[in-house]
């Protein structure tokens, strides 16, 4: 198989990576990158562990190919947080205790900061589905809900 | 030095209160090293090739053309593991389910292994091994597998704990049997008894995190292993032993942890990835697909389950009795035995029985899932219980404060208790707002009591006190969900410092004495009382220190507030000396300040739980959605409030997807049907309501806070409290968990058909 | 395997036609990608028609609604005039996986994938949509029905390709729905989907009504008869009964992990009455 040149942006950074024709963007950002922040879980886009942000869309890196991120923007937990500053999501994961072992944060996070983009006041149903996709094994979710409605009213500017 | 590890109320600065875990940031920004976040220049990718059938002897395995490909640089088969067990049966079975020997015992058992220069390649190569098998007639299901005429998976198992011995072979491997008073005499006194029967299906522990590791064998016998694990020390042992390594000179490193719940208890592929790396001269990673995942590690036992109850009108329940068959996988294993322990554990009865069956089936070797057998038998005898109330006319919850056990109540598996919580939870949900919330159309509530051991064990805990006075401790137990902030609030508590002023990490295997993996809700329990210790013999150190500085004997230095002091008017112009002050001196007082703890953690309390669910169920479909749950139970001493919470909300949740949806499916050729997370159905966020959670403390005598395991009970209850509710919102009985759709339709037609 | 993203149909379809070996069209991949990590699957092209001028869009024609084989099934939801003419087929095309996976799976993927039990395929099938197919020998339009055989097994041929698919202008008085079983909440495999798309007359009677069912036989199954036992009614309690056990009997299911026989020809019937009610009201409002 001949592998393939791909130019692309990640977290705001021009990067240039070879791949092979049928090798995942999450095998690419892991393997290739060093950006181990997402986490293979299932490999089938069942779990989200992989979730990534490509062109504005929330994906799971698992189920896109290297080879299709040529020309993208492509956004990782590695680039939530500016600087050291945590992103509000971030920082109110930790406060709310909404991780335990921590192996699906990165992709929590990242598919919450996708809704909250868009809609800055979800409903606990909202919120509830919109994560469906993201699996959590340890939490019962409860505290990770809690911590996507910290994170969004802080984010409008309701903090108490 | 003695450690009295006994409970003193005190009143607490640190303990109790919610303060951000140390390890936050690392994963909420993607640094946290997991189990394949780990890479060593030049390893190699290894992948293992699994039996397709479900019971099969192997013939013949020829490896010649794997070998010869492009890329792969190791292949081993069961002939690369010689039988160091010398006839441990235990270590034999782990030995045998990391690479089949004579019989693969199941769909999934691995058979073969490669280690290659790439996935690709390692790939190329698995389909490249050609494995001769003769099928053999299987049995996946409990009582399929105890008739006469049923397939024997392994002819040397005689049924153990009953006389005499039986002569023939089977799939029964042990009878065990717990209880006290006469069960006959009991029932001859019941105005009413329910017998019924109940089934439970095999489910996963389902942690998001494969199994992986890197491992590193040379050929001098020294190695390294990077792995998930629950206990490291424990892997070492077993791969030392399995491969004919020196324990110590195997170094292993556990990563961060993507959930275990018991599953990441028991060595899989690591010695298979340390034989690779020996034979290949080099490292070698190998990562799980979730597919491997749910075929060949994990599930907890597929469980079929009979209970006689009876009670006077007046509400005493006078005798219990359960028959409990478990399947253990192809191997031996205790799950019976520990499911007909706690069977009817929350209950003080006079006469009760319990006998469980230990039984062989060609599914995978069953693991540890959080409070191993007890949710199924929860499950059968809760129903019971709930069932039993009902036809007494008694309401649920005061049906079981009057039959609770209590201390010095005799358990129907031996002990006699001290002090327990099973009453004061009940009494708790009594009186919760919940119990008395109004319900809608074709809802049902449910409640159900769950109990555990919990456990103790081997600990080792170091401290050292920097030159600035902020502490370091290493802990040997995995923290498998925010332990580090549970040992540095209890270091702080201890030495009077701030929780800011601690680092808590896990050592490796060469760092710290032995220590018993984190199972059995021991982590925090054992861990802390191991820090307590080592705090008290660094604070002596300490004392000794200030004594030295201020030219006093030493028994006239005391410690308070995190000072040392010196006791007595005598001494009245000296202040006291803070952490940082006799540290920033060690140099001059007689060198670094440390305390080190290798103890066995005894008198782990016993825990207990009471669940209330909401549930409502659509009469045309079965599907069933819950709506509001509580959990109660009793902590012992909460040392970080917000991760008991989590333990609560967790094994809730991981029970009710038990009760309502998780499952294996095996086909009529053995084979599992739904090896993934699209058809094996773990909870996703829209299925779940907010958990509450209640936290009751009834102190532990035996730890020096009071601590008691928290982290299995609340997995417990879950199963019968969902099946009670749906029973209640529907006006049927569910005896199969998972009470699916279909079931719960299936149920309904036949109670409207009569 | 070699990996290729042609800008145009021809190019696309020539690769397709002189491919040596197994070639897919990569759209969302959300299928193509599980089926990659197979240990079986060999494949020696993967034509990314992403980059192809259209396929990304979403056309308001004469024809109706023009849907490109690259759209993800988020931005069906996204147009208002698609999701106003036709909330059936753009809520069923949302009920395909997590949030994740609606950035990138595509309705012609859905279709093109063959599973019987494909969300967006009752919809489309009820809602008379056709499919744009292009290959070798130019382009043809064949209605969605005809397209999956069997399980993952279609009637395109060597070369041809869905370019899009064209759901038909809306008359007044028209309304669709779609309702599918699943054990969870989320993240499943439908058990059992129904489609229905009716037109009412003026006075709320039931002019024309089309039910097609999912999950219950080895490929989408168009429910005729039952559907045509709706016409002249205005949903009253019997004829919605009528429905039911005709959409029971139209199913033809199988026993397997995600159900029984038993389960999906009851369920079969109860999502078509519901579905009947919701298509009612929304025809009733337009």
């Amino acid at each position: 198989m001949a592998s393939i040149a791909v130019s692309t942006t990640i977290n705001g950074d021009e990067v240039d990576f070879i791949c092979q024709p049928d090798e995942s963007l999450l095998d690419v950002l892991r393997n290739r990158l060093g950006l181990m922040g997402a986490k293979e879980g299932c490999g089938t886009g069942d779990c989200g562990a992989c979730s990534t942000m490509v062109d504005g869309r929330l994906v799971c890196s698992c189920l896109v190919l290297g080879a299709e991120v040529e020309g993208t923007k492509v956004e990782t937990i590695e680039g939530m947080a500016e600087g050291g500053d945590l992103h509000p999501l971030q920082q109110k994961f930790i406060e709310n205790a909404a991780l335990q072992c921590g192996i699906c944060t990165p992709g929590f996070l990242i598919a919450a900061k996708a809704l909250l983009d868009q809609n800055p006041n979800p409903t606990e149903t909202e919120i509830r589905f919109w994560l469906a996709g993201n699996l959590c094994r340890c939490t019962g979710y409860d505290k990770i809900v809690r911590a996507v409605q910290d994170a969004a009213a802080e984010m409008r500017g309701e903090t108490a | 030095m003695s450690f009295d590890a006994a409970y003193h109320e005190k009143k607490l600065n640190s303990v109790g209160t919610r303060p951000l875990r140390p390890d936050g940031v690392d994963k909420v920004t993607g640094k946290a090293r997991y189990g394949a976040d780990f890479n060593v220049p030049g390893q190699l990718v290894a992948r293992v090739l699994r039996s397709p059938h479900a019971h099969a002897r192997i013939v013949n395995i020829d490896t010649s053309r794997a070998e010869a490909a492009k890329g792969v640089k190791a292949v081993v088969t069961a002939a690369d593991f010689p039988d160091l067990t010398n006839g441990n049966a235990e270590m034999y079975a782990i030995l045998d389910n990391c690479m089949a020997r004579n019989k693969v015992m199941y769909d999934g058992h691995a058979v073969a292994a490669v280690a290659a220069i790439d996935a690709k390649s390692a790939r190329d190569a698995l389909r490249l091994i050609k494995v001769e098998y003769e099928v053999l007639p299987h049995v996946v299901d409990v009582d399929a597998a105890m008739l006469p005429d049923a397939p024997v998976l392994n002819d040397s198992v005689f049924t153990g704990g009953v006389e005499p011995t039986p002569t023939t072979p089977s799939n029964v491997c042990n009878r065990a049997e717990f209880g006290h008073g006469d069960v006959e005499a009991g029932f001859a006194k019941a105005d009413v008894i329910i017998e019924r029967s109940y089934k439970t299906e095999q489910t996963h522990q389902g942690y998001i995190e494969p199994h992986a590791c890197v491992a590193t064998c040379n050929k001098d016998g020294t190695a390294e292993l990077w792995v998930c694990t629950q206990g490291h020390f424990v892997f070492r042992q077993n791969c030392a032993d399995l491969l004919g390594l020196d324990a110590s000179k195997l170094r292993v490193t556990s990563s961060e942890i993507g959930g275990g719940f018991g599953g990441k208890t028991h060595v899989w592929t690591e010695p298979v990835a340390l034989a690779l790396s020996r034979k290949a001269g080099r490292s070698v990673k190998l990562v799980m697909a979730r597919e491997e995942v749910f075929r060949a590690s994990g599930p907890t036992s597929a469980t079929s389950i009979d209970v006689k109850l009876g009670a006077t009108k007046d509400g005493k329940i006078t005798a219990g009795l359960a028959t409990l068959r478990y399947t253990g996988g192809p191997y031996p294993g205790m799950w019976a035995e520990l499911g007909a322990m706690t069977s009817f554990a929350c209950y003080d009865l006079e006469n009760v029985k319990t006998v469980g069956f230990e039984v062989l089936v060609n599914r995978p070797k069953v693991a540890a899932y959080r409070a191993p057998s007890a949710p199924m038998a929860a499950f059968a005898v809760e129903s019971a219980v709930d069932e039993l109330a009902h036809k007494i006319g008694m309401d649920a919850v005061d049906f079981r404060i009057k039959n609770a056990a209590q201390e010095g109540s005799k358990s129907s598996y031996g002990p006699v208790y001290g002090p327990i919580g099973i009453g004061p939870t009940l009494d708790a949900a009594k009186t919760h707002a919940h119990m008395s919330a109004p319900l809608g159309p074709n809802q049902g509530r449910g409640m159900a009591c769950g109990f555990w051991f919990n456990f103790g064990g081997q600990t080792s805990s170091n401290m050292n006190i920097g030159m600035d006075g902020t502490v370091s401790i290493s802990v040997g137990t995995i923290d498998v969900g925010g332990s580090r902030a549970s040992m540095a609030l209890i270091a702080a508590e201890e030495l009077g410092i701030s929780y800011d002023d601690i680092k808590v990490v896990i050592g490796d295997t060469n760092t710290l004495g032995y220590n018993d993996m984190t199972d059995g809700s021991r982590g925090t329990f054992s861990s802390s009382m191991a820090t307590v210790s080592a705090a008290r013999n660094a604070i002596e150190v300490m004392r000794k220190r200030a004594a030295i500085t201020w030219d006093i004997p030493e028994e006239d230095v005391y410690w308070e507030d995190g000072h040392a002091k010196a006791a007595g008017s005598k001494y009245g112009n000296l202040s006291p000396l803070s952490v940082a002050e006799i540290a920033a001196e060690s140099g001059n007082t007689g060198g670094p300040i440390a305390g080190h703890s290798e103890l066995i953690a005894d008198g782990a309390g016993v825990s207990f739980a009471t669940h209330i669910c909401d549930v409502e169920v659509d009469p045309e479909t079965g599907s069933t959605s819950v709506i509001r749950y509580t959990v109660i139970q009793d902590a012992g001493k909460a040392v970080h409030p917000d991760y008991v919470e989590g333990q609560y909300q967790g094994g809730a949740a991981q029970g009710i997807g038990w009760a309502l949806n998780e499952e294996y499916i095996y086909g009529e050729d053995g084979r599992l049907q739904n090896a993934g997370f699209l058809d094996y159905r773990v909870p996703v966020c829209s299925d779940l309501p907010m958990i509450d959670t209640q936290i009751l403390e009834i102190p532990n005598p035996n730890h020096p806070y009071g601590v008691r395991g928290v982290g299995e009970t609340s997995i417990v209850p879950p199963l019968a409290a969902i099946a009670n509710a749906v029973s209640n919102a529907v006006g049927v009985r569910m005896s199969h968990v998972p009470v699916s759709p279909p079931r719960i339709l299936a149920a309904l037609k036949a109670e409207a058909n009569g | 395997m070699r990996y290729e993203r042609p800008e145009t149909i021809d190019q696309a379809t020539s690769l397709l036609a002189g491919a040596k070996g197994k070639a897919f069209v990569l759209a969302g991949g959300t299928d193509l990608l599980v089926r990659m990590k197979g240990d079986d699957f060999e494949a020696g092209l993967v034509v990314d028609i992403k980059s192809i001028s259209g396929m990304r869009d979403i056309a308001e024609t004469d024809e109706g609604f023009v849907i490109g084989a690259g759209v993800p099934c988020a931005a069906l939801n996204e147009h208002a005039a698609l999701h106003a003419a036709w909330p059936g087929v753009v809520e069923a095309a949302n009920l395909i996986g997590s949030t994740q996976i609606q950035g990138r799976c595509t309705v012609s993927g859905n279709l093109c994938n063959a599973s019987p039990a494909a969300d967006s395929v009752p919809a489309m099938v009820a809602a008379g949509a056709q499919a744009k197919v292009s290959g070798p020998k130019g382009t043809r339009m064949v209605p969605v029905v005809d397209i999956p055989l069997a399980p993952g097994k279609t009637s395109l041929e060597k070369g041809e390709m869905i370019e899009a698919i064209v759901l038909p202008k809306r008359p007044a008085r028209a309304g669709d729905a779609y309702l599918r079983f699943i054990p969870r909440t989320e993240m499943d495999i439908a058990v059992v989907g129904v489609g229905v798309n009716l037109t009412l007359g003026s006075d709320g009677t039931v002019e024309t009504a089309h039910v097609a069912l999912g999950a219950v036989g080895p490929k989408v199954v168009v429910a005729e008869a039952a559907a045509k036992t709706l016409v002249g009614t205005k949903l009253e309690d019997t004829a919605l009964a009528t429905l039911a056990a005709a959409c029971s009997a139209a199913s033809s299911p199988i026993d397997d992990k995600r159900g029984t026989v038993a389960f999906r020809k009851d369920v079969a019937g109860v999502l078509a009455r519901r579905a009947a009610r919701i298509a009612y009201d929304r025809a009733g409002e337009k």
